[in-house]
């Protein structure tokens, strides 16, 4: 049986080489049946139950765009009411739902520690509108409303940490992940999945090749340059403890990342927001990897 | 489309009922796998957004190889691109 | 039964705690508070065996309780005010997708100026939602209410949310003697909470699909239906609870004090003074209709008491800016096809908190028996002598 088909059924209108069907595929096969999908408005939402059909073979809710997390929060504490403990309840989302609209329910939820799973799939970018501008979005990407103009290269802000938000919420357990690690995404759900009482947050690269302007074919492609030119550092925090996961014995330069996506075309040969970002880039690393080496504790759950 | 009977909401009691919507119609390219170089190692089935592919025993080769359901494959050739012992290549799609 | 004296939202937070309520989602705003916190109390002090969320926002508070009742729980919030606005989008939604939500809006008005005393227009301004909505006159029909409006959304032939409006301050805040049924009576009454489409791994299930135009059409015109065939329901419940609980509110729809041939009619906690005015022969010839359910809209029942008065004169606590109040035009449109059709006028009153006391009732009275069919007024406060 094909990955995840036993909770996902195929026929869902994503489009060719989604990143995030492959995600919702890894995440959804590693949270088993005993689960409750609560999701937020975005393209695994509407292409997935174009009424009367519906690609879920788990209970499944979809209510508005931004609260996702809030419904979860209700789900979960009706199931504690009725003496059920073991199913676990899932607020999934895209960095539209998760990071901007919906940030104040995911906020809300992760003070009060809810015993739920929220799952970011970051597009970075409103996919499910035409790809606009979302918190998510990385620094000079060329959106439809941050586009590469004649004077502006794009989108001028650096993208929101919505992982280390979640760690300084003192949530029970935060992740980072990516497709193209497979392996590690199931791992950290499935880790996630295992915990009780707090809130556990995973956020996942979610490559959209048409609104990225990238070949079908090259999603896992990218994703994985993403991590091997640093830009998406994987990694875990439990107990107050920060873990990478995996290190690039050497970065690749960003230009190989850029290359590959319409997106950041614009910003070939601009050798001076290219450094920008590798200066970003290294500076991020050498924050979290002190945090790492000197076991410096973060806000943990007590 | 067969017909159901609206439950209150809209509510779907047909889970994994996309199933009926076959998106393999969608196809400009089409992957075909080489029995010969495929190894079986599964790569193509873990990044395929379909779920369209799996290792499975086929005629003729001890070892399981990679199968993939055309009903769904929508051509968007990452298992093509991923593959690591080039078992994958692609022909335009004729109907 | 023992009536006990207490503040209005007390004796909500009370009767909640009598429903077998499961989860329970709050969020404090003025004139709401007093609930919550009530209810807070009670569950610090193991009065209430549910799940209490203090949520981050009115918006989490609805969809809170929209999950948990989707999840099988009989759920409860309060709001108001800007509170409901916040939840606006939530509240489409649910009546949308069916769940028999109860929420309790202690009735203010809206910004801006921001304001936080009592007017209509919060409420009203979801009056297309699909929410049936009951409007209270009493704190003692605001406990009756509560108990039969988990019953009616919970009905399978109705299966939508139900809003219990009180007038902000006027019953939130008034105390009155009041009887709070007991636990073991209203359980028995209610019965297990039973929604049949709940979320359960076991039977696992979609809720909140995509409609495309056809079938977006088709669901919203069961919905429609839906609302409208509540009316029998909720009918029915009163009546039940009547003989139950002994206490009678009209039909369960609309109520009618008096019998002048001029119709006062309104909605909320001012219908009191206005009775209290017909007791005393104070307003000649005057009656009260007060619309308890102004959702679904009792347009039948309320053409057959209004057809053949000499004047109707509508008591709006609220205005559809740029047209009249929405009581008005819905008693208006009404009244159309009969043959001699009474005179319909509007006075939009008590917004922002405005009393409406004996002196404005008196001078909405008289002032419309001097004007023509279709008078709209708002009444601000400064017509009214303050020396009644």
């Amino acid at each position: 049986m094909g990955i995840g088909l036993r909770q996902f059924a195929p026929g869902h209108r994503t489009c060719a080489g989604c990143g995030s069907a492959i995600v919702f595929r890894h995440v959804l096969e590693a949270l088993g049946d005993d689960v409750i999908i609560c999701q937020a408005t975005g393209c695994m939402e509407v292409t997935t139950t174009p009424y009367p059909e519906t690609s879920f073979k788990v209970p499944w809710i979809h209510v508005v765009f931004e609260n996702a997390a809030s419904v979860a929060t209700g789900v979960k504490r009706a199931l504690k009411a009725q003496g059920n403990n073991h199913t676990r309840v899932v607020a999934m989302g895209g960095d539209g739902g998760m990071i901007d609209i919906g940030f104040g329910a995911v906020s809300g939820a992760l003070e009060r520690g809810e015993d739920i799973i929220i799952i970011v799939y970051d597009t970075e970018a409103y996919s499910n509108t035409g790809l606009q501008r979302s918190g998510g979005t990385p620094f000079g990407a060329s959106t439809t409303t941050s586009p590469a103009g004649k004077k502006i290269p794009g989108k001028q802000e650096w993208k929101k940490n919505i992982a280390m938000i979640a760690v300084m919420h003192r949530a029970k357990y935060v992740a980072t992940a990516n497709p193209a690690f497979w392996a590690d995404l199931q791992a950290k759900v499935r880790k996630a999945y295992e915990m009780e009482g707090g809130t556990r947050l995973i956020h996942i690269y979610s490559p959209c090749p048409i609104g990225w302007h990238v070949d079908p074919s090259k999603t896992i492609k990218v994703a994985k340059l993403a991590v091997e030119t640093g830009l998406w550092m994987l990694y875990e925090v439990e107990e107050g403890k920060l873990k990478i996961n995996y290190k690039p014995k050497e970065f690749k330069p960003v230009e190989e990342y850029f290359k590959l996506q319409g997106r950041f075309k614009h910003l070939l040969g601009r050798k001076d927001i290219i450094e920008m970002v590798e200066r970003h880039v290294r500076e991020h690393w050498e924050m979290m990897e002190k945090v790492e080496k000197e076991g410096i504790d973060l806000p943990k759950l007590v | 489309m067969p017909k159901t009977k609206d439950l209150p909401g809209g509510i779907i009691i047909d889970v994994g009922s996309t199933a009926r919507n076959k998106t393999g119609s969608w196809r400009t390219f089409r992957p075909v796998v080489d029995l010969e170089k495929c190894t079986g190692c599964g790569i193509c089935e873990k990044f395929c957004p379909e779920g369209c592919i799996t290792i499975k025993k086929v005629k003729g080769y001890d070892k399981p190889k990679c199968t993939i359901d055309y009903d769904y494959c929508k051509g968007c050739l990452i298992c093509m691109e991923e593959c690591p012992f080039k078992a994958i290549s692609s022909v335009v799609e004729s109907k | 039964m023992a009536r006990e004296v207490m503040e209005g939202s007390q004796a909500v937070a009370r009767i909640v705690a009598n429903c077998d309520v499961k989860v329970i989602a709050a969020y404090p705003i003025t004139p709401q508070t007093h609930i919550v916190q009530e209810l807070a109390k009670m569950h610090a002090d193991g009065l209430i065996d549910c799940e209490f969320v203090n949520v981050e926002a009115e918006f989490s508070a609805i969809s809170a309780i929209l999950g948990a009742t989707a999840a099988g729980a009989r759920s409860f919030t309060a709001t108001s005010s800007q509170g409901l606005a916040l939840m606006h989008e939530v509240v489409f939604a649910a009546a949308g997708m069916r769940l028999p939500l109860v929420m309790v809006i202690a009735n203010r008005a809206l910004s801006a100026p921001i304001n936080i005393w009592n007017d209509h227009q919060d409420s009203i301004a979801e009056r297309d939602s699909g929410w049936i909505q009951i409007y209270c006159e009493s704190v003692q029909e605001v406990v009756d209410s509560v108990v039969q409006a988990y019953k009616i959304a919970e009905n399978k032939n109705v299966l939508l949310p139900v809003m219990v409006c009180m007038d902000g301050f006027y019953l939130t805040h008034v105390y009155e003697p009041v009887e709070i049924p007991p636990k073991s009576k209203v359980h028995k009454f209610l019965g297990k909470f039973n929604y049949p489409y709940k979320l359960d791994p076991k039977k696992p299930l979609t809720m909140g699909p995509l409609g495309f135009p056809a079938d977006y059409a088709r669901l919203r015109k069961q919905l429609a239906e839906a609302v409208w065939n509540s009316k029998k329901v909720i009918k029915e419940v009163h009546d039940i609870y009547a003989k139950q609980f002994g206490r009678v509110y009209g039909d369960g729809l609309l109520e009618v004090y008096g019998d002048g041939s001029i119709a006062l009619v309104a909605m909320g906690s001012v219908c009191g003074t206005i009775k209290d005015m017909i007791d005393k022969d104070e307003l000649k010839d005057v009656c009260l209709v007060r619309i308890r359910t102004f959702r679904p809209f009792p347009k039948d029942e309320i053409v057959e008491v209004l057809k053949d008065r000499d004047a109707v004169v509508v008591l709006d606590r609220n205005i559809s800016l740029g047209n009249a109040g929405a009581v008005y035009l819905e008693v208006r449109d009404a009244l159309y096809d009969e043959k001699d059709k009474p005179k319909v006028v509007d006075f939009v009153v008590g917004l922002g908190g405005v009393d409406v006391n004996k002196a404005t009732l008196n001078y909405v009275v008289e002032k419309a028996r001097t004007v023509k069919s279709g008078h709209v007024e708002i009444v601000d406060g400064s017509e009214v002598s303050s020396s009644y």
